[in-house]
């Protein structure tokens, strides 16, 4: 059986407007995949923690407070002092040049509103997906071994 | 003979095709495709309409409606520092603005302050950053509070920003007792749908019920909870789901009221509320007044209010800012229009209207200009002010306007067999519902059951080019430098005595505005007066649900 893929869906920071996150976590949940929510009100460094903590293949980050381009730049470092391999995808109320610019610095994807959440599950298979499969091979391989 | 015609044009009717669509409200009401004296078997005019600015209020809470004076035209603004918020509301009024809407960033929405390390990123961002009185100043500075009215979207430290704007009043020369405006001040959304929360749900209501206690004896003129369905339709629920949670959410504080011991008399006439404008054009209007005859009677018949003041259901009312789309956004100034029209056809009392940027950034002068001239020209221009309730007799909306009322008395009933509303929210009733709603409709969109122009539907490849405004980082370090400064300015002996004051009273149950006021004098901060409130009274954890 191939390994699920598990997402974390994080809503950093103040902002309250989590629509749009529930929805993709309904989304992902209903397209077969794993789906933690953090909550509300989570610092960067909690949503750093927990996606560790939950062996998670994506985070993807919900952001409408205007605090993208602080946010997303503080999570990717902390991702790389813990040495952590996740990806981190993102959506929200984000200009257009914003978008060019976190999608530079390292930000996988950057769903804008209106993104279908089809579109969201499309993406994340053909990008996560075949790396999660390879992995959960390795891992099974392990577990036999040990 | 009627009635066989009308089995005649039925007859006739079915052997025509029909559009390969649903019909359906937004909210998922059947829809017939025509409505006829049938649909109203009992429509009593005096019982169901009677007559503006009479009980039950269905066509309107003034005798004269706009023809005696138009809504007012109220933009909610507010961005950077208070310099930068002060310069646009003075651009609106110039063009022609009649009421102030303060937008606070979330930092303050919060009760921290600009130097928080949570606030790190967000200061002005979402709205003005407001740390002690000194920014409250700066916000008003050259706008008269005895001639303007000033609605302001805080609910957690609603007291403590009601305190500031009596405080800047004072210092105008404008007693308390002449300050009009309004202080959103309405928790239980916030743990329903709204999510900015500090308290617990009971210490909250404590508060609310201290703001509704003093604001009687002292500001009057005060609207002291705007009861918000606005928060809740744009969380996902639908037109419904809007009316019933928010009157359920209205209700919930005149109970509170009473049982603090106030006559509802005293402080029901100045609760106010705060309606979302959908794109439904028919089902908004038909919501709007529903909202107002089941407020007029259950507040008549279950809490025997006898003034008729505390009957009628007063309103603000924006357009869905859910409803606009990022793809195409000039489409975004039509869609606005239609809902603002369906505003006023409800009979609102006062209307903001989003700008067409708003799924990129806060609006641009530009945006926010083309956005309140949209206004303008319902007032001026199409007529639809010169009549009062123009659509009311319609068997459609009649009809629809019954249907909602009946729809809205179903969630009442869920509700109540839960305990009412802060054991529902407990148990994460709303939060479900809503959470359920806004799926469904992603999914009927994507099903394409339901339409949205440039998101399934007459799609463009093309990236929109419109101007966005920004909001510089420097703004973070300029407000911080300001707090700082208040800070080394302020005796700092009297700002520690005043916050002890305000713990006691916390803690003892006495009325905690006379004390947020004595700390407002003195320059303590935001987050200073919420943190001490924050260790008598705990933090809310919410329950997870997706």
């Amino acid at each position: 059986m191939t390994k699920k893929i598990r997402v974390l869906i994080g809503k950093p920071g103040l902002d309250g407007h989590d629509r749009g996150a529930k929805v993709v976590a309904a989304a992902l949940r209903d397209a077969g995949m794993e789906v933690i929510y953090t909550g509300l009100h989570q610092t960067c460094e909690a949503i750093v923690e927990a996606a560790i903590q939950e062996d998670v293949d994506l985070i993807g980050l919900s952001i409408l407070s205007g605090a993208h381009m602080t946010i997303f730049p503080k999570v990717l470092k902390l991702l790389k002092e813990r040495k952590a391999n996740i990806p981190v995808i993102g959506g929200g109320i984000i200009p257009q040049d914003d978008v060019k610019k976190l999608e530079k610095m390292g930000v996988k994807k950057i769903f804008g509103p209106g993104t279908p959440t089809s579109e969201i599950v499309e993406w994340i298979n053909n990008n996560i997906g075949k790396t999660v499969e390879k992995s959960s091979k390795g891992r099974k391989a392990k577990k036999v071994r040990s | 003979m009627a009635e066989s015609r009308k089995k005649q044009w039925e007859e006739k009717y079915k052997s025509c095709p029909e559009r390969d669509a649903k019909f359906t409200t937004i909210s998922g009401i059947p829809l017939k495709p025509l409505y006829t004296p049938e649909d109203l078997p009992d429509f009593d005019y005096e019982r169901d309409l009677g007559y503006p600015g009479e009980f039950p209020f269905t066509r309107g809470v003034q005798t004269t409606m706009y023809r005696g004076r138009l809504w007012t035209m109220r933009q909610f603004s507010g961005m950077g520092t208070p310099k930068d918020t002060n310069k646009r509301y003075k651009y609106l009024l110039k063009h022609g603005q009649t009421g102030l809407s303060v937008a606070f960033d979330f930092p303050t929405l919060y009760g921290r302050d600009s130097d928080d390390p949570f606030s790190h990123g967000e200061v002005g961002r979402c709205g003005v950053a407001v740390d002690t009185l000194r920014d409250m100043e700066i916000i008003f500075d050259g706008i008269p509070l005895d001639k303007i009215s000033t609605s302001m979207t805080i609910n957690p430290p609603a007291a403590m920003l009601l305190a500031m704007y009596i405080v800047v009043g004072e210092k105008q020369g404008v007693p308390a007792h002449l300050l009009t405006g309004t202080i959103q001040n309405d928790m239980l959304k916030e743990y329903q749908a709204q999510k900015t929360w500090i308290y617990p749900p009971e210490p909250s209501m404590r508060i609310i019920t201290d703001i509704l206690a003093f604001c009687s004896d002292h500001v009057p003129k005060w609207n002291t909870i705007s009861i918000s369905g606005y928060h809740i339709r744009e969380a996902g629920a639908t037109a419904v789901q809007e009316l019933a949670f928010t009157l359920a959410n209205g209700f919930t504080y005149v109970e509170y009221g009473i049982k603090a011991g106030l006559p509802v008399d005293k402080f029901a006439p100045r609760l106010s509320f705060f309606f979302n404008s959908h794109l439904d054009f028919f089902e908004e209007i038909a919501k709007f007044r529903a909202a107002r005859r089941i407020w007029a009677k259950v507040m008549r018949e279950k809490y025997k209010a006898q003034d008729p003041r505390s009957w009628l259901m007063r309103f603000h009312t924006q357009t869905a800012g859910c409803t606009l789309t990022a793809q195409q956004p000039e489409n975004n100034i039509v869609r606005t229009a239609f809902e603002a029209l369906a505003a006023v056809l409800g009979g609102t009392q006062s209307l903001h209207t989003n700008s067409m940027d708003e799924t990129y950034a806060l609006p641009t002068e530009k945006a926010v200009k083309i956005a309140l001239r949209t206004q303008q020209l319902i007032a001026y221009e199409t007529g639809v002010a010169n009549v009062i309730d123009p659509l009311g007799g319609s068997y459609y909306v009649e009809y629809l306007t019954n249907e909602m009322e009946r729809r809205a008395y179903e969630y009442f009933d869920k509700i109540n067999a839960l305990g009412g509303v802060l054991p529902a929210i407990e148990k994460g009733f709303f939060q479900k519902e809503i959470a359920k709603s806004a799926y469904e409709y992603q999914k009927a969109i994507e099903k394409r059951e339901k339409y949205h122009v440039g998101i399934n539907i007459f799609q463009e490849e093309e990236k929109p080019d419109i101007e966005i405004l920004k909001i510089p980082p420097e703004v973070e370090e300029e407000q911080i430098k300001n707090l700082k400064q208040v800070k080394k300015e302020r005796n700092t002996a009297k700002v520690k005595e005043k916050l002890h004051d305000l713990r006691k009273a916390a803690e003892n149950g006495e009325n905690l505005m006379p004390r947020i006021l004595e700390c407002v004098r003195a320059y303590a901060t935001l987050g200073e007066m919420c943190n001490t409130l924050k260790e008598v009274f705990g933090v809310y954890r919410e329950p997870i649900i997706f």
